[in-house]
């Protein structure tokens, strides 16, 4: 057997591991480690400009292929900078392991210099972690983090390895485990027969049914499967902002992303339904709104892969604990082996009721304004890519203009912090994407203040060359802050408004990459027509937009699905008043 | 309604492992009474116990995340069958008549045990339900110096158990 010392078995774990990219950044505790990347050339690392953006690069990277993200970072500092991107991607579930330096085992807990508690800091935002205490079990925690990680309801792993075990001097016999078995962890698959007939027959009953799927769709590669179904059925479909993608969001029987801002045919469907069918998805407060007014006349079915997502703010009739794709395939199989043929319209009123809400056209902008709006970047963006970029977004309401106004036809396509919401995701993200998705077309939709706060990624996007075109959508305002203050704090705009800023054109250039300033609605597609023309260089395009326009729909904290915030020149006065 | 649910947890016997479940409690703002937690027979794995008063809704998402805790390996709600509870106290009071009647007075059934006199202070050893155990210290109040409690452990009756 191969003799190996720690910092070797932890990047011939990598290796063994199928692990392609580490993002990183080396440190005091991590440098045998780094020796050891050094003296290889299989794991290709990637030398962020800050640990968080190591982070979100690799929690990017796995959202936008499936795989799991990989991390290295030094003890200290190093793991603190990286809780943000490890907590922004437990959130949303995202699978990806965290490899951290810890001070040498005899000084632990003296206070060493650059020791912090990773394991004690990290544990409340991970699915799980490891202080590894000997070399001879670097391999196996190694293994057991990838399972973690990828099995289940994914998510982050964070493993903490004390220099001194890292001891190039110091070396064990080295075989990777071909698997590992914990008695502690069995997360379920398959789910139960009788409660997928019971959905079923709800659903054959159903006079106004609702599908509302959610990122484990994605997660769970289960998209083919969800489309199959929606379509065999004739059901509506409503996605989270999780979940886009994973049902064609062009088809006719998609109606929208549902909650906060969701579509008004979205929310008025779930207020009214008879029953919800929720794949997925986790019933988050900004979905739901008020829960004691949450689908007051439905059913509820839920599938999920993690038992703890059951009944956890909303009380469901049947749950169905497992992997989304098995039981879909389950449910498929026995709508197949019905006697009766499914009647497509028999749930023809409800699309008619359906149909006359999407004609209210929530989404409607002024599209006669001489000023940029939002809106209308993202729906070029659409145009000029053909709905098939990779978009990573920030957090605000841009992100929320993304996902509003491209509809993603596919899975993994749209990247944004949902469940954290973290500033500052989109940038380093988009350049994760594009490390597994080097000829595709990545766009970073972000604003002036979110974009601020990764923004040194840059300089590794030209190191690495990863090209991205930056959708800056500049209002020189936290617009999401301001839209609350002028909701429900009379216009009051405590500091949502940045003086000061960059002349971000500029910027890009000094970080060696192209620069755009649009500031005239007629520039807009050129401009990113251009961008998306230069295939091999990173594009910032930073368009002056108008200042104080809003997300409309909006659920307003605390409101129920059909107490909607309407945009002021919507057809729906009109239509309802 | 809010009830007091007794859960006994096998928990592998790892550094940390107790954080997690502890963390959990204060991360997720449930309630906790008590915690009593050592190495089972398999020293690989410790059995914890722990007291949490919650409606039926929390005592089911209590349940839930602690499973869904890498470390737990099995649980059990030992309030939900017909099982045995018992707590620990040792007890230090100045030896007088009051306590002694107080012993005294005690049914055949209690535990209550002088451990230790020393210079006229006692130390006395009391088992018994958690219940019994709030009483009597109440009862005695006045007297009391210092008392220390275990924490609640339990047992299910007959054939159960919480065994891999």
């Amino acid at each position: 057997m191969v003799e190996l010392s720690g910092g070797e078995i932890v990047i011939q774990s990598l290796k063994d591991e199928g692990v392609e990219y580490v993002f990183g950044y080396p440190g005091g505790c991590v440098l045998h480690i780094y020796d050891a990347i050094f003296k290889q050339q299989d794991v290709k690392h990637v030398l962020v400009r800050h640990e968080q953006g190591a982070t979100h690069a690799a929690d990017g990277y796995a959202r936008s292929s499936g795989k799991p993200g990989v991390v290295l970072v030094t003890s200290g500092p190093g793991a603190t900078n990286a809780v943000t991107g490890i907590a922004t991607a437990y959130m949303d579930s995202i699978p990806m392991v965290v490899i951290t330096g810890q001070v040498p085992r005899p000084v632990i807990g003296t206070d060493a210099f650059q020791e912090v508690d990773t394991v004690g800091i990290t544990r409340p935002c991970v699915k799980h972690n490891f202080l590894v205490k000997e070399v001879a079990d670097i391999a196996e925690t190694m293994k057991k983090a990838f399972f973690l990680a990828t099995s289940g309801r994914p998510g982050p792993v964070v493993v903490d390895i004390p220099k001194d075990i890292t001891d190039p001097n110091v070396k064990v016999p080295y075989q990777y485990p071909a698997e590992v078995n914990m008695r502690s962890y069995k997360p379920t698959v398959s789910g139960n027969i009788g409660q997928t007939r019971k959905a079923i027959k709800l659903i054959q009953a159903a006079k106004r049914p609702v599908v509302y799927s959610g990122g484990g769709v994605v997660l769970g590669e289960a998209s083919e499967e969800l489309t199959q179904l929606c379509h065999t059925l004739n059901l509506p479909i409503t996605q989270t902002l999780m979940g886009l993608g994973a049902f064609p969001g062009t088809d006719v029987q998609s109606i929208g992303m549902l909650g906060m801002h969701g579509t008004y045919e979205a929310n008025m469907a779930m207020h009214d339904s008879d029953l919800i069918i929720a794949i997925g998805a986790r019933f988050d407060d900004r979905v739901t709104g008020k829960i004691a007014d949450f689908c007051p006349h439905a059913k509820i079915i839920h599938i999920d892969v993690d038992p703890a997502s059951i009944s956890k703010t909303i009380t469901v009739d049947v749950p169905i604990v497992g992997q989304v794709k098995p039981i879909l395939l389950d449910m498929l199989a026995q709508l197949e082996s019905l006697d009766e043929t499914f009647d497509r319209n028999r749930i023809g009123d409800w699309w008619n009721q359906i149909e006359e809400w999407r004609a209210v056209d929530c989404m409607a902008y002024d599209k006669e304004s001489d000023i940029i709006k939002p809106q209308y970047v993202i729906e070029q963006l659409y145009k000029v890519t053909n709905g098939e970029a990779f978009v990573t977004s920030d957090v605000g309401q841009h992100q929320m203009f993304a996902a509003q106004y491209y509809p993603f036809d596919k899975p993994r396509r749209w990247i944004n912090s949902g469940g954290l919401g973290t500033m500052g995701f989109g940038l380093p993200a988009a350049m994760g994407v594009k490390f597994a998705n080097p000829d595709a077309d990545v766009a970073c939709v972000t604003g002036e203040g979110s974009i601020q706060m990764c923004l040194q990624e840059l300089s590794t996007m030209l190191q690495y060359d990863t090209p991205v075109k930056v959708v800056n959508l500049n209002n020189g305002y936290l617009g999401m802050v301001r839209q609350w203050q002028e909701f429900t704090y009379k216009s009051r705009y405590s500091h949502s408004y940045m003086e000061a800023l960059p002349d971000f054109k500029k910027l890009a250039e000094a970080y060696g990459h192209v620069g755009m300033q649009i500031t005239k609605k007629e520039d807009v597609e050129p401009a990113l027509r251009e961008a998306f023309a230069l295939k091999d260089r990173t594009v910032f395009m930073d368009f002056l937009t108008d200042k104080e326009e809003n997300v409309y729909p909006m659920i307003e904290s605390g409101k129920a699905h059909n107490d909607m915030v309407m945009a002021p020149n919507s057809k729906y006065k009109r239509v309802l008043a | 309604m809010s009830r007091q649910h007794i859960i006994s947890v096998l928990l592998e016997n790892e550094s940390g492992a107790l954080s997690c479940v502890a963390g959990l409690f204060s991360a997720r703002a449930y309630n906790i009474e008590s915690l009593t937690v050592a190495p089972t027979q398999d020293p690989t794995l410790s059995r914890l116990t722990l007291v949490t008063v919650g409606t039926e809704e929390t005592i089911e998402q209590i349940k839930k995340q602690l499973n869904k805790l890498i470390d737990v390996v099995k649980l059990v709600d030992l309030s939900e069958s017909f099982s045995l509870e018992r707590e620990l106290a040792l007890l230090k009071v100045k030896k007088n008549d009051i306590i002694a009647k107080k012993i005294e007075d005690l049914s055949a059934d209690s535990l209550a045990l002088i451990t230790d006199e020393t210079d006229g202070f006692l130390v006395i050893e009391l088992v018994g339900e958690k219940v019994w155990l709030d009483d009597f210290l109440a009862s005695i109040k006045d007297e009391i110096i210092e008392v220390v409690r275990t924490g609640v452990i339990g047992l299910s009756r007959g054939e159960r158990s919480l065994t891999l």
